[in-house]
């Protein structure tokens, strides 16, 4: 089985902390990756994605294909409809509800939201900063965004805690302990979520 | 060593290298090839002075520094993306002619669809013109084990060995499995001075040398593990070049396609197995990451129509390859794209960052402008060229490494005033020094604009050439010292920079203004280690 992930956000806002949480645990599970992200002149403020496929077979392309992710983890609602094209009919929109404002013509967000909940089949949306500032750090947004994805992603909650703790010891234990929260709190928020 | 690890494509390159003996890295940055030579200088063996690894000015010297230790009988690697290539290229025609001593691999990173880049060229080309042999790994494994192949085989054929992987495979992270490191080679020089000093009766000697060697290249495509036919039934054939093959692969396996395909990752092309394969089969479609080179030379000069790829539509003729272009060519009715993107939804462009130094310096350049009715600036490649966008537009060009001084020079030549060029420091002692000194030469009108924010910024700050040093260097190369100035671009200082602007573009010769101020991206790094 295979499951593709995109993950979208603002250059900064830490998607690829969001992949190295999950491709490690993926790999301690004895999973095939594939992981494509974008570095230089895109990382500046501009939109970034990275392409994030996990399966128990051998993965060929790097890249997701048209209409076949079955997860978009956004960390903005504005960047989760950039990759609407990518989202298969089955698909999952999980976006952070915040917006990242950089650009003169940003619309509404209460339009942007509109729009995801008419066009994705099942969408949740997170507060993931105000969680983030519960767990004690706004910066954990992108962890509360990882654990609102976990129960989708078909990898243990104890590995992508695993990969939590080892990607964040060097940062010490107070800031360790914030992204666990972080994590735990952004689960319970989709398994409280009536759809 | 049996144990998977996960790494960028980029640093299972590096890592290879390492593990193949590798005893220098020599490279300037660019994207997509950064993370191979910052992956070496992490390692134990650079740290520990066993691998040299530290930045070079530009391509060429580095090229030239990974032959001169191949020379000694060292295992070297180079690495740029592919318009650095352009800049090395002298070094490496000639390196062709030379051959080596130690192992040479010279790494080359593609950019098609030009995610971070000028043009898409296509560094394919540049190994048919040298007459070298070229390594174009499908997936990170293979690269890991192409690298470790790649050494032993410029050993033993004596030229350097090219590796070319794009952008997808650079900056895509998978498993891979290491095997058992070697050994660093002896310091052992090449005495065969006939080989090295490349008088025209030596050169045409080696010349001929390379062109012998030619059968042996091909024979080793022939038998390389790197190249390969996987069996199908029907009356086309894929062959499927370096990349292409995964997204062949993607779509045979996920539509359960019985397609036969020649896998092609080792140049020059083996002859015969192309022939054989292509004589199986009514039609042919040809998938290349980049240009069409192969299938034009298929198709040949008045057109074999049996062959289809990206020069007759079948795959998109530029950008790099994506598996719907593949369902798209091979399985078209399986082709469906979700929702489209919302009208609702706004570009987002990358930007300079909040509190750039470059900001500051643009929005007194804008102003200094303002009392022209031609307005003129040259700049070059780096963050800055990010002042094309709004709200600044305070550029006009942006070609090449260096242009902005030399363009800014022909342009003052021409009689345009002001002529003026924003260039970095890292991109200035790059390829920017020499046109400076030209400048001075001919005592053109140009004002010069050195935005010194200390680093390589655009490709993550790694280490500028002369940091500390720049203005020392526009004194030698004999810009007068009174028109050398040096600025803080901050907002505080917006009027002072505005008054220095307007001086030096009022003068009639070489003028230098340095704007001096630290990268908001490497200060934070810096500051974020210290606590």
């Amino acid at each position: 089985m295979t499951t593709n992930i995109i993950l979208a956000g603002v250059g900064g806002q830490g998607i690829l902390t969001i992949a190295a949480i999950i491709d490690q645990a993926a790999m301690r599970q004895g999973l095939y990756i594939k992981q494509a992200e974008v570095h230089g002149m895109s990382q500046r403020g501009g939109a970034v994605q990275s392409h994030l496929r996990i399966s128990d077979k051998e993965i060929f392309s790097d890249l997701i294909s048209l209409g076949s992710a079955d997860i978009i983890i956004s960390l903005e609602p504005m960047e989760a409809l950039r990759y609407l094209p990518w989202l298969a009919p089955t698909g999952i929109v999980i976006t952070a509800t915040k917006p990242f404002i950089n650009i003169p013509d940003y619309p509404e967000t209460e339009f942007l939201l509109q729009s995801i909940q008419s066009t994705a089949p099942t969408c949740h949306f997170i507060d993931a900063d105000q969680i983030a500032r519960e767990a004690g750090s706004p910066k954990s947004e992108n962890v509360v965004m990882t654990g609102a994805a976990s129960r989708y992603i078909n990898i243990s909650n104890e590995q992508l805690r695993e990969s939590i703790s080892r990607l964040f010891e060097q940062k010490g234990e107070t800031i360790t302990a914030i992204n666990l929260k972080a994590f735990e709190l952004g689960n319970n928020a989709i398994t409280n979520y009536k759809n | 060593m049996s144990k998977r690890e996960l790494l960028l494509g980029a640093e299972v390159i590096a890592q290879a290298a390492i593990d193949e003996g590798l005893s220098g890295v020599y490279a300037y940055p660019g994207t997509p090839s950064t993370e191979i030579t910052e992956y070496i200088q992490q390692s134990e063996e650079a740290r520990s002075g066993i691998i040299r690894a530290a930045w070079s000015v530009n391509e060429k010297t580095a090229y030239e520094s990974a032959l001169g230790m191949s020379y000694a009988g060292k295992r070297s690697m180079v690495c740029m993306k592919h318009v650095g290539l352009n800049v090395a290229a002298d070094a490496f025609m000639n390196s062709a002619i030379t051959g080596i001593k130690g192992g040479m691999v010279v790494v080359v990173a593609d950019d098609p669809s030009m995610h971070s880049s000028q043009n898409e060229q296509d560094t394919r080309y540049y190994s048919r013109f040298a007459q070298l042999p070229l390594l174009e790994p499908s997936n990170q494994q293979e690269a890991y084990d192409c690298v470790r192949y790649a050494f032993p085989f410029s050993e033993k054929m004596g030229l350097p060995v090219m590796l070319r992987i794009t952008t997808r495979l650079s900056h895509s992270r998978s498993t891979i499995i290491r095997r058992k490191p070697g050994l660093p080679n002896p310091l052992l020089p090449d005495n065969d001075r006939s080989k090295w000093i490349l008088l025209p009766a030596n050169a045409r000697r080696q010349y001929q040398h390379l062109l012998d060697l030619q059968p042996a290249l091909t024979e080793a495509s022939e038998k390389s593990p790197y190249n390969k036919v996987q069996e199908g039934e029907g009356e086309l054939g894929i062959i499927a070049f370096g990349l292409a093959y995964n997204y062949v692969m993607e779509v045979i396996t996920r539509f359960k396609l019985q397609l036969p395909v020649l896998k092609l990752s080792h140049y020059p092309l083996p002859e015969q197995m192309v022939r054989t394969f292509t004589s199986q089969y009514k039609r042919i479609l040809v998938a290349e990451e980049g240009y069409p080179i192969y299938e034009e030379l298929f198709k040949g000069f008045f057109g074999n129509s049996i062959f289809s790829g990206r020069l007759d539509g079948t795959l998109p003729r530029t950008g790099e390859l994506t598996p719907d272009a593949l369902i798209k060519a091979l399985h078209p009715s399986a082709a469906q794209a979700g929702p489209p993107v919302p009208s609702l939804v706004a570009a987002r462009p990358p930007e300079l960052c909040q509190g750039c130094g470059h900001r500051d310096l643009y929005d007194a350049l804008n102003e200094a402008m303002d009392a022209y009715t031609s307005r003129h600036v040259f700049a070059d490649i780096g963050c800055y060229t990010l002042g094309a966008l709004p709200p600044y537009n305070a550029i006009n060009t942006c070609v090449d490494m260096g242009a902005s001084v030399t363009m800014a020079k022909g342009a003052a030549d021409a009689g345009l005033q002001p002529a003026v060029a924003v260039i970095g420091d890292s991109t200035f002692t790059h390829s920017g020094m020499t046109g400076l000194l030209d400048a001075v030469n001919d005592q053109s009108a140009v004002t010069i604009i050195i935005s010194d924010n200390f680093t390589t910024a655009m490709t993550g700050g790694q280490d500028s050439g002369a940091t500390g040093r720049i203005a020392a260097i526009c004194a030698g190369l004999g810009v007068e010292h009174h028109h050398i100035r040096t600025l803080v671009p901050l907002r505080k200082n917006h009027d002072t920079n505005v008054t220095v602007l307007k001086e030096e573009l009022e003068y009639k010769g070489v003028s230098v203004i340095i704007a001096c101020r630290e990268c908001v991206q490497t200060a934070r790094r810096k500051k974020q280690q210290s606590l």
